[in-house]
């Protein structure tokens, strides 16, 4: 019964986005007010009913309903209840459920606190928004429905694939869907205002803020997968350039791009079209990524299950709105007027370069992830390109961005002053580099590639720190004068550091971990020690237990430093028992300056057993850094001039503006 | 600066990047891409030994033999053509006799194929598309592991 409930929500939800597509778009031609507001409600009923929708097939996981394809296909009642509750998006359906879900969470979103935005915005927002949802729930109820039913029942499901039984699945996906479903709003924004042919600095301050909320939780939701890959597949790798990960990463720097460029906009009503063309891309991007996991096209090791018809339907979803997107924007982007003019050296040029360098960027990881598609489309050859190829391309295109990051925030709008930013930068520089020389020094050899770039991140760090120091006026006033104002800078200007922080917090975590990791493969029988990186780790024997749907060896290493015990590690081998598959979970100390990392392989014919022994310098940089980034975007999201909500001056202005 | 000279300048630094950008992009291509070949492609092609590879099968039955420490030996082959496989490393959890699996190394002078990388799939019933695919064009019958539709990995 529930299940029903759940398949007429979502047809209910169906008919709803359809009446949201045309009613309001169709108001906002004729400026027919009680038309355009069927928008509002419409969106606001249409998340209710995708609401109830997946609260029944929720429902359905943690009930076991096996009567449900989907269910008995991917859950096991012995299953844990955390992981019936997120195994409804550990699927293809599940997840396009969710998919559809936060799509409408964004357009409800928009219906309750965009009042502030002008009708006619509003209204053709809301229609673009529910397009996107008629096309995805319509792909859902033919070819992928959650709630097809099965007859006879299995008397068992057959379980979910044991590497997603893991805690982070409750929180991956849905930040990263949070992050790249919500670019659709940059989408819906962009082809509004290229239906009304009328785009102004107003438009870029409306957008923003969702553009940061997407971005954010995909920053977040991208840093998760890479945590959970790393402590989960057993590689102790963070990030493998596996087309599935680019296939977020893309979008990702393309949002980045997005979000300074329209900030470009807003402050200086300059770069419009280019503003509108990627927010168009981004979002194209996301669909793109959505084809690419779920259609089987390319090799993964996380891709869904496949099935070649769904991934048809997909790619035609994603022209229709690329294409249309694209036409739109061909058609109407001469009327956009361009404004404000610019010296080379100014925070506009910055961000300019900021935005040349992402996208180029984002083009190489593009074509690098698609180039083997097209190869063997063409010639039939199949190859790989692999971390090589992403390495050569992208990290010399991110080295200048590095070293422009600090700048920009320094440089003064429309016209800037190189040397006198250069002078402020030039302690965070020495510092920087003093730094790197001193650590250096005392890390022995390594690439001549890693200091450089170890300088770069600590650069970007600095240069974070300074740009708030000089805000504030540091050295100009007194010392209390310098705390009153640096308490009272906007907001934005914190979330702005923090987010530039993070990076530079980051690059030295990758720059530590790749440049400098160790790794060691060994035999070892109980009683024997193995030595890396200044552990050394003595190996007491396996034990079995059991979990509660799996079976477990887990090994036992004492762990000594120079003779001071430091932990015990207990890295393990799963079976589980649906579907019948090992796992492995590896033994982590993670420590400031760097992870122990022990992962168990194969038991040896001789009775020992092989460990791979990792030392992953400052890979925890890599994730504060990101979660850093996350948090300067939530500051930046409370400013006042940029919550979400907030109302506009504007429409106080007839009042305020007396009649002449 | 004039308007145009702004402009100018402008979309001067973008061509660059690309055209620096595109440079990378060719070079890379160059030295990077890895080809993938079956083991009866291993034998028609005459792969000359000390190219770099992946090569892609089903671990043969019987095949796979433990050395000294952490070195193994198997055997990977499409049915019609067989290649010994040499690899010192951790095997991936789902690496199984008969099971799907893709290798990357370099063929010795003697016809060994010494792997640095070994991947299975998270997923027991996980065929890689490029096997499922060359084994299909050979005309060899798959389980029905190979077509399973749902319930694979996220």
């Amino acid at each position: 019964m529930v299940v029903e409930i759940g398949h007429f929500a979502l047809i209910l939800a169906l008919v709803v986005a359809t009446a949201q597509m045309i009613v309001p778009m169709w108001g906002a031609q004729v400026r027919d007010a009680r038309l355009m507001a069927v928008g509002d409600s419409a969106a606001v009923v249409q998340f209710a009913l995708l609401i109830i929708s997946f609260l029944a097939l929720m429902h359905a996981f943690v009930t076991s309903d096996f009567s449900v394809l989907n269910v008995a296909d991917n859950s096991h009642s012995e299953k844990p209840l955390i992981y019936r509750i997120a195994g409804v998006w550990g699927n293809h359906e599940g997840s396009m459920l969710l998919w559809v879900l936060i799509l409408g969470l964004f357009g409800a979103a928009v219906a309750l606190y965009g009042r502030h935005l002008p009708a006619t915005l509003r209204a053709n927002v809301l229609g673009v928004q529910a397009s996107i949802a008629v096309a995805f729930l319509l792909f859902m109820l033919f070819t992928s429905n959650p709630f097809e039913r099965v007859d006879p029942a299995p008397f068992e499901g057959r379980g979910l694939n044991p590497i997603l039984q893991d805690p982070a699945l409750a929180f991956h996906p849905p930040f990263l869907y949070a992050g790249y479903v919500g670019f659709s709003m940059a989408f819906s924004f962009a082809v509004a205002a290229l239906i009304e042919g009328r785009i102004d600095a107003a438009w870029a301050r409306w957008v923003r803020p969702w553009t940061l909320a997407a971005w954010m939780c995909l920053t977040l939701g991208i840093a998760m997968g890479s945590w959970w890959a790393y402590y989960e597949l057993g590689w102790g790798g963070w990030w493998f350039w596996d087309p599935v990960e680019n296939a977020s990463f893309m979008p990702w720097l393309a949002g980045t791009a997005l979000l300074h460029s329209a900030l470009v906009m807003e402050k200086r009503d300059a770069l419009k079209v280019w503003t509108i063309l990627l927010a168009i891309l981004t979002f194209s991007l996301s669909l793109m990524g959505t084809f690419l996991v779920r259609s089987g096209v390319l090799t993964s090791v996380h891709a869904f299950a496949v099935d070649p018809d769904r991934g048809i339907v997909i790619l035609t979803i994603m022209m229709f709105f690329t294409g249309g997107g694209l036409a739109l924007f061909a058609w109407r982007a001469g009327a956009l007027r361009q404004g404000g003019l610019f010296a080379p050296i100014s925070r506009e040029g910055s961000l300019v370069l900021n935005n040349v360098l992402l996208s180029v960027a984002c083009a190489t990881v593009l074509v690098g992830t698609l180039y083997p598609l097209a190869l063997e489309g063409i010639t039939g050859e199949k190859i790989s390109v692999g971390p090589p190829f992403f390495n050569m391309t992208f990290i010399p295109l991110m080295l200048p961005l590095l070293f422009a990051m600090p700048f920009g925030p320094l440089l003064a709008w429309k016209r800037g002053d190189a040397r006198a930013v250069a002078q402020r930068l030039a302690f965070a520089g020495g510092l920087a580099v003093l730094v790197t020389i001193g650590v250096a020094a005392l890390s022995g050899p390594g690439p001549w590639l890693a200091p450089l770039c170890a300088a770069l991140g600590l650069f970007v760090l600095f240069g974070a720190i300074t740009d708030l120091l000089s805000r504030a006026r540091l050295g100009d006033v007194g010392r209390a004068e310098f705390l009153r104002r640096i308490i009272s800078l906007p907001r934005s200007a914190y979330g702005t550091a923090l987010a530039h922080a993070g990076i530079g917090i980051m690059v030295m975590g990758i720059v530590g971990t790749s440049a400098y990791q160790t790794e060691k493969i060994v035999a070892l029988k109980p009683g024997e020690r193995a030595e890396v990186a200044g552990y050394d780790l003595l190996f007491k024997g396996i034990t079995p237990t059991k979990g509660p749907n799996y079976s477990e060896q887990i090994a036992e290493f004492e762990v000594t430093r120079n003779g001071s015990p430091v932990t015990t590690l207990l890295p393990s081998k799963r079976l589980y028992n649906a579907p019948p598959q090992p796992t492995t979970e590896a033994g982590i100390y993670p420590a400031w300056t760097g992870d122990l990392y022990v992962a168990l392989g194969d038991e040896q014919p001789s009775g020992g057993v092989a460990l791979r022994l990792y030392f992953h310098p400052f890979v925890r940089f890599i994730w504060i850094g990101a979660v850093i980034m996350f948090i300067g975007g939530m500051i930046s999201l409370t400013d006042r001039r940029l919550r979400v909500g907030a109302p506009q001056r504007a429409r106080s202005r007839p009042a305020a503006v007396p009649a002449e | 600066m004039t308007r145009k000279q702004k402009r100018g300048v402008l979309i001067g630094s973008g061509v660059a990047i690309l055209s620096i950008a595109s440079l990378l992009v060719m070079f890379a291509f160059r030295e990077s891409i890895v080809f993938f070949h079956t083991p009866s492609d291993v034998a028609d092609k005459k792969i000359e030994a000390g190219t770099r590879f992946r090569l892609g099968g089903l671990v043969a039955d019987g095949s796979v033999k433990r050395g000294q420490g952490t070195t193994v030996e198997f055997a990977v082959t499409d049915t019609l053509a067989k290649v010994n496989v040499q690899y010192t490393g951790i095997l991936p959890d789902l690496f199984r006799e008969g099971q799907g699996v893709v290798t990357e190394g370099k063929l010795s002078p003697d016809g060994l194929f010494v792997a640095d990388t070994v991947l299975a799939k998270h997923d027991e019933n996980y065929m890689p598309p490029e096997v499922a695919k060359s084994l299909e064009e050979k005309g060899v019958k798959l389980g029905p592991g190979a077509q399973h539709k749902s319930g694979a990995g996220y």
